[in-house]
């Protein structure tokens, strides 16, 4: 089922939550969109620059540069800047992937382990000058059973508030406590 | 335990038989290799397994059963895939099935023998063996950890990539042979090789022979005594291309060594070489054919005597302001005159060197040139070389110049030491008080005030001359810094990542 919250900067975002089977769920959380609005007043900016050089310089070149420039730039940034949607999956017993979609298709992923999670939980943070929570995975330490030797954030580029990330929070657990009152051997 | 089977993603189209793999017990998973068709004799089966177990010393068992039926599901058949059950006795015994062209399949276990019959959940895994086979994940190689923890802390998942990639005798047959056996798995559209590269590894043996023998002569003969002469051995230290043959004789020699590469960093290491070695000849090669033509050569050679010509002027009309009053600067009169038409003699007897040799340049450059094609980094390490021969004279002003003002500030330092009544114990390596007598003290005083106001002028002559061997050294730390990343730059590495990023775990 799919609901709206907001973001850390107010923009809505949305949660979406499917449970596929008893041990396996995935949360996909959708980042705000490109504003059509930032788009132009960017694109506005830098032509107007350009034009404010050429009519300086007398050199066209420079227009058609400003162009190329835009382009590009607007290429580069949905490749590899705009995140579209982050998402979840937690398989009890096997792992966790982490998805990141791009606004211009790419995907990237990250798997950990079963072995290797030791909890899930949400944090807070000093951020500029705001107090935000996000939620994180602390990695095993494979020498110290008690200690953490990494701390993986999610849903970076999104930021829920708290009542987002509760959500979450809850989803997750209830799959992992399941592989602690499993025993290990079958 | 939650129960998972993975299951290679080009089995899914296979007709129906018995499931081939590798039970994993301590984490409930079972790897699925390949699907073994009707008919079979279940002695054979067991004897093709065993076979294949000693030689990859992979656990591979039969697993269960998968049914694929396109018509509509037939009871018998499934009777007769529990039956095997009791045949090959598994536990627990797996069987998927599919039904037609639907998109669902069907996966449940038998259980005969266990305590407690619950429903367990099945996770599948849809796995593209291919890929799975060519990656090869790598353990982090962390020293310092002690290897019973290692051993805890290795990835679970590694054992699912190590079944598949140890496994490679069971891909050799196929369903399409004549043998007793028939399997699909991820070489069943055909065994998958490259002429090329099996020709090429083919070839790379004797190739391999031969370049090593070269090698050996050529480093006999680079080792030999006649070449380590003093005068000879230091020309050849100095020079940087010789050192840089060096180097590329020592890469040959790693590449064509007959041992195997041990481990995957070697192997690594060796590919990265030759790569980088192809590309420099290849560079090299395309830099000397541009040369070349146009007669290149004789306008670079045409345009050498005069660009020295203007040096040697620039550096005379420095000399002549530095004699004057360098920046308002008021310089001793005898000292200035002395210096500066010393190295004003200096600068024409090079002159006269370069222009003896004028005749001759179109002829080195054009030998030289040809040297390029041993490589980029040669031809770069030859430019380097030229530059400090031309610029050799700024170089001989530096070392005067800095020979002088070492000299005069150690003098300074010590008649210091005297004006004040002390003096340096070489033994003790400290400062001590010392008594001096007073024709000593009165002839120590005039030295130090004659030397205290010639400071300036050697000193500014010291501050020139080393700015302009700083120019020097740093366009040759350029050149080499060009040289140093051509040579370690692991192109191999980085065009695997690109294009074939699955082998690099």
């Amino acid at each position: 089922e799919e609901r709206g919250y907001r973001s850390a900067s107010g923009a809505p975002i949305t949660l979406r939550r499917r449970q596929h089977s008893a041990s396996c769920r995935e949360l996909t959380v959708r980042c705000p969109r490109l504003q059509l609005r930032s788009l132009s007043a960017v694109t506005s900016a830098v032509w107007l620059a350009a034009y404010g050089l050429f009519v300086l310089s007398e050199n066209s070149m420079v227009l058609s540069a400003a162009i190329f420039i835009t382009l590009v730039g607007l290429i580069v940034y949905l490749h590899f800047v705009k995140i579209d949607q982050e998402s979840l999956l937690v398989i009890g017993s096997l792992g966790i992937q982490v998805t990141s979609s791009y606004a211009s298709g790419k995907e990237s992923t990250t798997f950990i382990e079963m072995g290797q999670v030791k909890d899930v939980v949400i944090n807070e943070a000093i951020y500029m000058q705001k107090v935000i929570y996000y939620l994180c995975i602390l990695l095993q330490d494979p020498g110290d059973p008690q200690g953490v030797s990494e701390v993986v954030p999610l849903f970076q580029s999104s930021k829920p508030r708290l009542d987002c990330l509760i959500e979450v929070y809850k989803s997750c657990q209830e799959i992992l406590e399941q592989r602690k009152t499993t025993p290990q051997s079958s | 335990m939650v129960l998972k089977v993975f299951f290679p993603s080009c089995c899914s189209w296979a007709d129906s038989g018995i499931v081939v793999g590798r039970w994993v017990p301590e984490q409930s998973s079972a790897v699925v290799l390949a699907v073994l068709h009707f008919p079979f004799i279940p002695a054979q089966v067991r004897q093709y397994l065993s076979q294949v177990q000693r030689v990859t010393g992979v656990s591979v068992a039969v697993l269960g059963s998968w049914s694929n039926s396109r018509e509509e599901k037939e009871e018998r058949l499934s009777e007769f895939l529990e039956d095997l059950g009791t045949i090959f006795s598994h536990e627990p015994w797996i069987q998927i099935s599919k039904e037609g062209d639907s998109k669902f399949w069907s996966c449940s276990t038998l259980q005969t023998h266990s305590k407690n019959p619950k429903k367990e959940e099945i996770i599948l895994v849809y796995y593209d063996q291919r890929k799975v086979m060519l990656s090869h994940l790598h353990p982090p190689l962390d020293a310092a950890a002690c290897p019973e923890h290692r051993a805890g802390a290795a990835s679970k998942l590694s054992a699912i990539f190590d079944t598949v990639g140890k496994s490679k005798i069971l891909f050799m047959t196929d369903r399409y042979d004549d043998g007793p056996i028939k399997m699909t798995h991820w070489q069943s559209d055909g065994v998958e090789a490259s002429i090329i590269v099996e020709l090429m590894k083919q070839a790379s043996v004797p190739a391999c022979m031969l370049l090593s023998c070269l090698l050996w002569l050529i480093s006999g003969l680079c080792q030999s005594r006649v070449l380590k002469v003093w005068p000879l051995s230091f020309l050849w230290s100095k020079l940087s291309t010789c050192e840089q043959l060096g180097h590329r004789l020592q890469h040959l020699q790693a590449i064509s060594s007959s041992t195997k590469a041990q481990n995957h960093t070697q192997l690594m290491r060796k590919a990265n070489i030759f790569v980088s070695l192809l590309i420099d000849v290849a560079l090299g090669i395309l830099l000397m054919s541009w040369l070349y033509r146009k007669n290149r050569i004789g306008h670079l050679a045409d345009t050498l005597i005069p660009v020295a010509d203007h040096v040697a002027e620039e550096l005379q009309d420095l000399l002549q302001w530095l004699m004057g009053a360098p920046a308002g600067l008021k310089m001793n009169r005898a000292l200035d005159q002395v210096l500066g038409r010393f190295f004003l003699y200096h600068i024409h007897l090079w002159i006269s060197y370069i222009h003896l040799l004028s005749p001759f340049i179109e002829m080195i450059l054009w030998y030289v040139g040809l040297s390029a094609c041993l490589g980029l980094t040669v031809a770069l390490c030859i430019l380097s070389d030229i530059i400090a021969l031309l610029t050799f004279h700024i170089y001989c002003f530096y070392v005067y110049g800095a020979r002088l003002y070492c000299l005069k500030i150690c003098g300074l330092a010590s008649l210091w030491r005297l004006f004040r009544g002390k003096k340096w114990n070489v033994l003790r390596q400290r400062v001590d008080s010392c008594s001096y007598d007073l024709d000593q003290l009165f002839i120590g005083t005039l030295l130090f005030t004659i030397l205290l106001f010639l400071l300036p002028t050697t000193a500014l002559y010291y501050l020139v001359f080393t700015l302009l061997r700083l120019l020097v050294v740093v366009v040759q730390g350029l050149i080499h810094l060009l040289v140093d990343l051509i040579d370690s730059l692991p192109l191999y590495s980085i065009i695997l990542r690109l294009c074939r990023s699955y082998r690099l775990a």
